[in-house]
């Protein structure tokens, strides 16, 4: 059992030249031949940057100071090109739209074997092997714009792994994914690990999605070291998670509320194994004693869609005779497949297109003969990438831009804005540039700057995408906040069935252009036809429930409760 | 819809749609050249009605082509009145003769032969042309095109950013129409009825987040090509490049010796003018 | 910054979007003047700022691309005088790279108002010399005409560069100021 390690880094650190101190500290790490290794951590914690370390964009395409050694299948990265490097290892990016740069599906499998100077009969056998293998056939002529997020990534894969490279990283594979390709991705690369004898190099912060398929390794970094680097099964029983600021797998959180000892359990690492003695009896005997709240009742209604129909093509309707009310004061999550008209319905309430037929009312009057603007004065709506929305290059100036245009008096532009500001924990960045703000800080002004026009309602787009467990609390506190204390009615769009779960009070389900189903994130959760036909996904909580013979939506609707108040 | 680029690519399956890329490009850019030098209408008028008939045989809809051909018909009109107003005398100044239609030669705007014959054969420079390049668009597959660049000797480099262009010019569509809405929502005017310099400012607010979006798809882009061993080598293969067969051969013999005769009539017209009033 | 072959693959890259970005700004936010063929040239604003930033072959084959595709679409053929002017007055701007160093932020007046009386210059010499010229040579269009056009181009171009030009150029560089002092995302 004694073979060298693929991956191997000694007493590595590194520094990039833009920054005053280094991000990587003396990283000792070793990865063999044939396993499958998460790391996880924080934002900044340097996980990335160590992925840039593996496929020699460090040093080459980043400059910096580096020390100690680091090799990648026997090749020292400082003295390796990326080229070089390209051929042992194989980088699956995080955005599938900036990999996949061929016009259509095969072009883009074979880009890499192009740039060889490989004859197109080699290419074409190459691209017809992977294409079947990866499922792929059938999309072979499609072009980008038509595929889904989740095949996007698989021709990312088959991109690849065409090179037939031993060792494949993935940077945050399932930060583009809806629940359901999430799971069918994890469990096509633990496939892959096996057919291919491959190593596999995951990094992401969603531990629990990728503990859905076994990981032998669970490497956790902070502030550029590596501070745990066992089996994932040690690291959760420690709780480091927690500790760290990651969120750890759900269940376990469920353990440890109804206060389980993690020293007792075995197969902490898979929830199907999991053996702890008595858990029956300890859940039953915890959920008996919690008493559920009653939920907080809206019934004003503030936004009544009715029978709504749109389509570009009238013949294939996007939104099929749609009716719906949201009422004052709600917190609503809509979800659904991509690509089964969540943002249309969106832009069909904030006016950026236009129904063919149906009555869409705020607070009693029509919207359809208002303008963009006239709607945006009550119904916010916030892009899932801030950089998309900001125009200006000072946090003041952006949040003020719209009430300047609407003409308002600058003393009370001024007062506007800082109070905003305040709400929105930016107050002391206010005379900072945009560009030296993180990404949920950027998020933050942008939502500040709708906020900043007092509308009745917001509706934001993934508010969480690609943020850390303590970004994502504080976004989410942030909007809980600005709903319980200024009665504003939210929608989030979202693929993040905890969120849904723990931070709204009722979600409605898009598919085929209509809604599915209308009711609390718990009920929805437990339908099984529709979380298959809406490619949702369970939580592990739902498992956990269903093992040991509790009614899974009492048990949820238990535990979401209690965190809530734990908080 | 939005995503449909260059006006409609289809494989029609016809013998225009088995051409190599890079014939039809070769044939394309031939016959613009000599028709661009050319002023002899009969030529003209030539190579026009050979690109009429080869387009009829590309079973190309004219529905999808309305706009074009409608927007090509505005063009031309409005050029051809642009030159009359500015030289109404400029074809007796070309032709050295004058035979007066309307008018006479003392008004500033009157109407000769020569004159109309001149701009005559401007509309025919203005449109010969475009039947040709209809034909290359619709039948040439746009993953065939940097291939096509490539081989007629363009640097793989160069050809590969004509691809990346098309690749991601519906996403920067897609970016820029989203960008706009939301900057409409928060108050920006960009409707054609805003006044002028509220239109300038308001194409600032959404070209700034166009700008900073696209420069760090640059650098993911950059990354990523470079991570699948883009520019490892002085050239590349294409999988989508075609061989020449002997039908790529027999076109460009065609358009070779339509070529010739276009040069051999600049010496029996001893110029680019055929003057047929001499 | 970065290695030599780092650097040419970018430029690849930047010329495609910067190819892509110019198509849809001249599709789409055309402000017409009246004169045919003749609108406020947003695209040249930002053909300014993608000099600064790429330098001359990624702006001048950027313009050249991002203005023939867009013929091709809207006119049906190109309009090749105008084309290969649009993509040398490109080169030029790269060629204000290493003069206005942008990417070390803080653009002083004086390097802005050096590079508006450049690009005037520029502009002059594309749209006024060249370009009917060349339409003279190619089209034998009369030369009151051409030049009449030639000045309206001009005129309208300097005027988009200087004010839609300058402000991005602007506005890049202040995002530039952070270089050397990034602190951790927290």
């Amino acid at each position: 059992m004694m073979t060298a390690p693929i991956i191997s880094f000694k007493d590595f650190s590194f520094q990039y030249n833009s920054q005053t101190e280094p991000t990587l500290q003396h990283l000792n790490l070793a990865i063999y031949p044939g396993e499958k290794v998460l790391i996880a951590g924080p934002s900044g914690s340097g996980k990335s940057t160590l992925g840039r370390c593996l496929n020699g964009l460090i040093p080459q395409s980043y400059q910096g100071t580096m020390t100690g050694s680091a090799t990648v299948n026997g090749h020292d990265i400082s003295a390796s090109s990326i080229f070089e490097l390209s051929m042992d290892i194989g980088t699956v990016l995080q955005d599938p739209d900036s990999q996949f740069v061929g016009l259509t599906v095969v072009e883009d499998m074979a880009f890499s074997l192009e740039n060889d100077q490989q004859t197109q009969p080699d290419m074409q056998a190459a691209t017809t092997k992977w294409a079947q293998t990866l499922d792929l056939t059938d999309l072979l002529t499609h072009r980008p714009q038509e595929l889904s997020g989740g095949q996007k990534q698989r021709v990312s894969m088959a991109g690849v792994l065409i090179d037939n490279s031993k060792i494949l990283l993935f940077d945050e594979p399932l930060a583009s994914l809806d629940p359901a390709s999430g799971k069918a991705s994890m469990a096509l690369i633990d496939q892959l690990t096996h057919d291919e004898d491959l190593t596999v190099v995951i990094i992401e912060h969603r531990i629990e999605d990728v503990l859905q398929q076994p990981i032998d390794r669970l490497i956790v970094m902070q502030d550029g070291a590596i501070v745990a680097n066992d089996k994932p099964e040690a690291i959760l029983r420690a709780s480091l998670m927690a500790q760290l600021g990651l969120r750890e797998p759900l269940y376990l959180s469920a353990l440890k509320l109804a206060g389980v000892d993690l020293a007792d359990c075995t197969h902490l690492d898979r929830l199907a194994d999991l053996a702890v003695p008595n858990l029956t009896a300890t859940l039953q005997q915890w959920t008996a004693g919690v008493d559920l709240k009653v939920p907080q009742v809206h019934a004003d209604p503030l936004l009544e869609i009715d029978q709504l129909n749109f389509g570009y093509d009238p013949q294939r309707p996007i939104i099929h005779n749609l009716s719906v009310t949201l009422n004052r004061g709600e917190m609503i999550s809509l979800v659904g497949q991509n690509g089964t008209g969540k943002s249309t319905l969106s832009n069909l309430i904030t006016g950026f297109l236009t129904p063919q037929s149906g009555k869409l009312l705020f607070n009693g009057q029509s919207l359809l003969d208002q303008s963009v603007k006239e709607r945006a004065d009550q119904i916010g709506y916030i892009l899932q990438d801030p950089n998309q929305m900001i125009s200006k290059t000072l946090i003041f100036d952006e949040v003020a831009a719209g009430l300047t245009l609407r003409g308002v008096d600058p003393d009370e532009i001024e007062q506007r804005v800082l109070a905003t500001l305040k709400v929105c924990g930016l107050y002391e960045f206010r005379h900072w540039p945009i560009s030296a703000l993180s990404f949920g800080q950027k998020k933050r002004v942008t939502i500040a700057a709708i906020l900043v026009l007092q509308p009745a309602m917001i509706i934001l787009d993934e508010p969480t995408a690609g943020q850390d467990l303590q970004h994502y609390t504080e976004m989410m506190t942030f909007l809980t906040k600005i709903n319980r204390e200024q009665g504003i009615t939210i929608m989030l769009i979202t693929h993040d069935m905890h969120l849904m779960l723990e931070y709204t009070d009722r979600t409605i389900v898009l598919g085929n252009g209509t809604i599915l189903m209308d009711a609390s994130p718990a009920d929805v959760l437990t339908n099984d036809a529709i979380i298959d036909q809406a490619s949702l996904a369970k939580t592990s909580l739902y498992e956990l429930a269903e093992q040991h013979q509790l009614n899974p939506t009492e048990f949820v609707a238990k535990f979401v409760q209690a965190e809530r108040e734990a908080r | 819809m939005q995503n449909q680029l260059l006006i409609g690519y289809d494989n029609r399956h016809t013998f225009l749609n088995r051409l190599s890329g890079s014939t039809k490009l070769l044939c394309f850019v031939g016959l613009s050249i000599i028709g661009m030098m050319t002023y002899d209408t009969r030529y003209l008028i030539g190579v026009m009605v050979f690109s009429l008939i080869i387009f009829h045989f590309s079973k190309i809809n004219y529905r999808d082509i309305k706009f074009v051909v409608n927007v090509i018909i505005g063009f031309s009109v409005l050029n051809l009145v642009m030159v009359y107003v500015f030289a109404p005398h400029y074809g007796v100044t070309i032709y050295g003769t004058e035979h007066l239609l309307l008018g006479s030669s003392q008004h500033y705007f009157n109407l000769t032969t020569e004159q109309l014959f001149y701009e005559f054969n401007l509309l025919l420079k203005y449109t010969f042309a475009v039947p040709l390049a209809l034909i290359f668009l619709m039948t040439t597959n746009p993953s065939e095109f940097a291939a096509s660049l490539n081989k007629i000797g363009i640097s793989y480099r160069i050809s590969y950013s004509v691809a990346i262009a098309l690749r991601y010019i519906p996403d920067v569509q897609n970016d820029y129409r989203t960008i706009s809405l939301a900057q409409q929502a928060r108050g920006f005017e960009m409707s054609k009825k805003a006044p002028f310099m509220t239109r300038v400012r308001g194409s600032i607010q959404i070209l700034l987040p166009l700008i900073f979006s696209s420069l760090d798809r640059i650098e993911v882009i950059s990354q990523a090509m470079e991570l699948r061993r883009f520019g490892k080598g002085k050239k590349r293969t294409w999988y989508m490049a075609q061989k020449f067969k002997s039908n790529d051969y027999l076109a460009l013999l065609c358009v070779l010796v339509i070529i010739l005769i276009g040069i051999g009539l600049f010496k029996v017209n001893g110029g680019r003018f055929w003057n047929p009033f001499n | 910054m970065q290695n030599k072959q780092s650097t040419s693959i970018r430029t690849v890259v930047a010329t495609g979007i910067g190819a892509a970005i110019i198509f849809v700004l001249m599709k789409f936010v055309a402000i017409p003047t009246g004169i045919p063929n003749t609108q406020v040239n947003v695209a040249a604003g930002f053909l300014a700022l993608l000099g600064a930033i790429f330098g001359p072959v990624a702006a001048g084959l950027a313009v050249f691309i991002g203005h023939a595709l867009n013929d091709f679409v809207t006119y049906g053929s190109p309009w090749w005088t105008w084309i290969i002017v649009d993509g040398l007055i490109g080169v030029a701007f790269g060629f204000a790279k290493n003069r206005l160093k942008i990417e070390d932020g803080v653009l002083g007046t004086a390097k802005l108002v050096w590079f508006n009386i450049y690009q005037v210059i520029v502009n002059f010499i594309g749209w006024v010399l060249l370009a009917p010229t060349g339409d003279i040579i190619v089209y034998h269009e009369p030369a009151t005409k051409v030049y009449l056009q030639g000045i309206t181009t001009w005129l309208v171009n300097s005027i988009s560069v200087a004010i839609i030009g300058s402000i991005l150029l602007v506005l890049y560089a202040r995002t530039r100021t952070q270089r050397g002092s990034l602190k951790k995302e927290r």
